[in-house]
């Protein structure tokens, strides 16, 4: 069968989101919950966490950082009633504070004042969004996931989002991993290079925090202090749900109530 | 014996051992207080030795051994970045792993010349790394490679860790091997404390790392697929690998099998039944073979790859080349074979024919042999963890005594070594060795009479990745 017969073969393949959820999406496995959180915890279970992710305040009430989290589950093994999976991949935040579970104080002002300021830059977009993709110190596997928004599951092309090769094009800027310092430059350089107004996407747990690889001598543990983040992606690596979530978000195209 | 003899004894030792058949593996050092260790690795069947020169503090060079060993090159260059021992005599000694603004001068003189850097920022979505072409307009006489601004620190990081936690490190050292990385040091951990894993864990270790194959050979096709223009391929394949990513997600709830290997055993069974993944894999068995036949039958496709990027079996041979870039050219590492483990041991696990053309088709074929294969190998797992008894615990007890344990596992780019010291249940020293780092350095070989445009084709036959080289 030729390529064009053979593209036609299997129907559409393609996921119905954000217009109608998506089975995978919701199912998915793709944060910790504190459970019973107003329940103080009086044992240290912040030493349960590879990566310092897990934080107990002065009432011992524990919280979960999931810009630091890695995933690796080591939490829910030790303590099954204190943590466990949240099922989703809406997990992106427009600020870094949004990332802790549970949200115990909200500051509306700022974060109001923050989304005015992404909206009136992003209304210049359009309907058509050029996406450009920076690795500043990634382990590789965020690439993969990046690539995977154009495969015929997600095809972002659909709602008229692109990679594209060139920062001149480009309205958004992806960047992951842990923000290795030789990539301090090429990244201060792309974002020089790129059209204004634009949009800043810290996607994965490397990109916010550096996860289980810093803190390291090469690494600022996470972009956070190159570059100017709008949106806060987690997940090692963050899914490509997770990542087509992140910058719908920033692009203010969520459908206002989907839970 | 003095410094200097030390030093020169360790460079005779190693030479003469790697001119006796043994293969350069690995070289690193290690800072103490009473001085440097520096270690070279040599694999020799069921084995991988390694060898140490104890030189004391204030030593600071060492006869460079890759005159007579070349793949000790980049070693060699890492070692002087991290540690500022310097081999003495090296041909090149320029910086691999900390970054540099230096004009270095090019390697190849003649009329019309000039550098082009292309990246660290490339076009469409890659891993950074920059390549500095020398050429003359058209073809590429020389190419250098640039990986310093990926590096992470990662030896250091190691240092502090728990070995619990080392797992966890070890699987993003090369994220796209996940799998293989955390078995060869679960390995090295398991080595040193003589643990064997139980049979099921065996099992689920091979299941995960077949998947993890089949995803990256995957990976590679896309690239290629992609370099050509054949679009309706790259979704087809990026279709499948989806697939495959979204099968180990089910799995095990992570679409790179993080999480799943620990040392002495795994974490957890399949989250899935057998019956659910044996549907899915016969699909997706049926619908890569259909598409598979019909890339390899696209003449377009084939032009582009016959004769591009030649390793020939000598180069191939002398480098130690590892994984589907060396079986290409006439080389076979695979330590699944050599130096059995984990399930491999039970599962039968055809030696395949080698392939010796050495071109970035021959390294797609030996790719699809081994996609062919690992479908079987997973199939077979999912067998026999349906039969295995569950009466059998899937993690052992894995105290590890101090001292240094070594590992390995065969990645889908080639054979992983991880060298680990253990002093009190923490991690002293940590050095994991990519095949890609080994095999990179033989990427500036290949371009024989290549032009420009096969750049792509012959980067996407190597699938390296520059996160487990930049470390």
């Amino acid at each position: 069968m030729p390529w064009p017969l053979r593209g036609l073969r299997d129907g559409i393949l393609t996921s119905r989101y954000p217009r109608k959820p998506d089975e995978y999406a919701e199912s998915w496995r793709g944060a910790i919950d504190v459970l019973d959180p107003d329940r103080p915890e009086r044992h240290d279970v912040a030493a349960l966490c590879p990566t310092a992710a897990i934080g107990q305040d002065d009432q011992h009430l524990v919280s979960v950082d999931r810009g630091r989290c890695i995933l690796c589950g080591a939490c829910v093994g030790a303590r099954p009633d204190r943590f466990g999976w949240a099922a989703g991949t809406d997990l992106g935040s427009p600020t870094r504070g949004g990332l802790v579970v549970p949200q115990r104080q909200e500051d509306d002002d700022s974060l109001a004042a923050l989304r005015v300021d992404l909206a009136r830059r992003v209304r210049a977009f359009g309907r058509s969004v050029h996406v450009r993709h920076v690795d500043a110190g990634s382990d590789g596997a965020d690439e993969w996931e990046v690539k995977a928004l154009t495969n015929p599951t997600y095809d972002v092309h659909r709602l008229g989002i692109f990679l594209t090769a060139s920062p001149r094009h480009a309205d958004l800027l992806l960047i992951t991993g842990a923000g290795a310092q030789g990539m301090s430059e090429p990244v201060a350089g792309t974002l020089q290079a790129t059209a204004r107004p634009v949009v800043i996407i810290a996607a994965g747990t490397d990109a916010i925090s550096g996860g289980m690889v810093s803190p390291s001598y090469a690494t600022a543990g996470g972009i956070g202090d190159l570059i100017d983040v709008d949106v806060w992606v987690p997940g090692s690596p963050p899914t490509p749900f997770a990542l087509l979530h992140g910058i719908l978000l920033a692009l203010g195209r969520l459908p206002e109530v989907r839970r | 014996m003095t410094t200097a003899e030390r030093a020169i004894a360790f460079a005779d030792d190693l030479t003469q051992q790697v001119a006796g058949g043994a293969r350069f593996a690995g070289l690193y050092a290690t800072s103490a207080d009473t001085g440097m260790r520096l270690t070279g690795l040599l694999a020799a069947p069921g084995e991988v030795v390694p060898l140490d020169a104890m030189l004391p503090a204030g030593a600071s060079s060492y006869p460079a051994l890759t005159g007579s060993v070349p793949a000790a090159d980049w070693y060699e260059r890492a070692v002087h970045d991290l540690t500022g021992l310097r081999p003495d005599g090296h041909p090149r000694l320029e910086p691999l792993l900390v970054a540099s603004s230096e004009a270095v001068p090019r390697r190849v003189g003649g009329h019309g010349l000039f550098s082009v850097p292309y990246g660290p920022v490339r076009g469409g979505v890659h891993e950074s790394v920059e390549y500095v072409i020398e050429t003359p307009g058209e073809d590429i006489p020389h190419l250098r490679i640039r990986v310093a601004a990926k590096h992470r620190g990662i030896q250091e990081r190691f240092q502090s860790l728990s070995v619990a936690d080392g797992v966890r490190l070890a699987e993003r050292v090369e994220g796209i091997a996940s799998v293989a990385h955390a078995l060869a040091y679960s390995h090295a951990v398991e080595r040193l404390a003589g643990v064997e894993v139980s049979r099921p864990a065996g099992l689920v270790r091979v299941l995960h790392a077949e998947l993890e194959r089949v995803a990256n050979h995957l990976d590679v096709a896309i690239g290629l697929a992609e370099a050509a223009g054949l679009v309706v391929a790259v979704s087809r394949f990026g279709w499948h690998k989806e697939n495959v990513l979204r099968l180990a997600g089910r799995l095990c709830g992570s679409r790179f099998g993080r999480g799943v290997v620990v040392p002495g055993g795994v974490r957890s069974l399949p989250l899935l039944t057998a019956a659910e993944a044996r549907t899915t894999l016969e699909t997706l068995t049926a619908r890569l073979a259909s598409d598979v036949a019909e890339l390899m039958g696209t003449a377009t496709f084939l032009d582009r790859l016959r004769e591009t990027g030649p390793l020939s079996v000598e180069r191939a041979r002398e480098w130690g080349a590892l994984g589907p870039i060396g079986r290409a050219s006439g080389v076979d590492t695979d330590a699944r074979l050599h130096r059995p483990y984990d399930g491999y041991l039970g599962l039968r696990l055809d030696v395949r024919a080698r392939r010796e053309a050495g071109d970035a088709q021959e390294r797609l074929r030996v790719r699809w042999d081994e996609v062919t294969e690992a479908l079987h190998l997973i199939r077979s797992a999912v067998d026999a963890l349906d039969g295995a008894a569950a009466k059998e615990p899937i993690v052992v007890p894995t105290a590890a005594p101090d001292g240094r344990g070594i590992g390995w596992a065969e990645a889908p780019q080639g054979e992983v070594l991880y060298a680990v010291d253990i002093t009190d249940g923490s991690i002293t020293r940590c050095y994991p060795r990519s095949a890609s780092f080994h095999n990179l350095g033989l990427f500036p070989d290949v371009f024989a009479g290549d032009i420009f445009t096969d750049f792509a084709f012959i980067e996407a036959s190597f699938g390296l990745s520059i996160a487990g080289v930049a470390l």
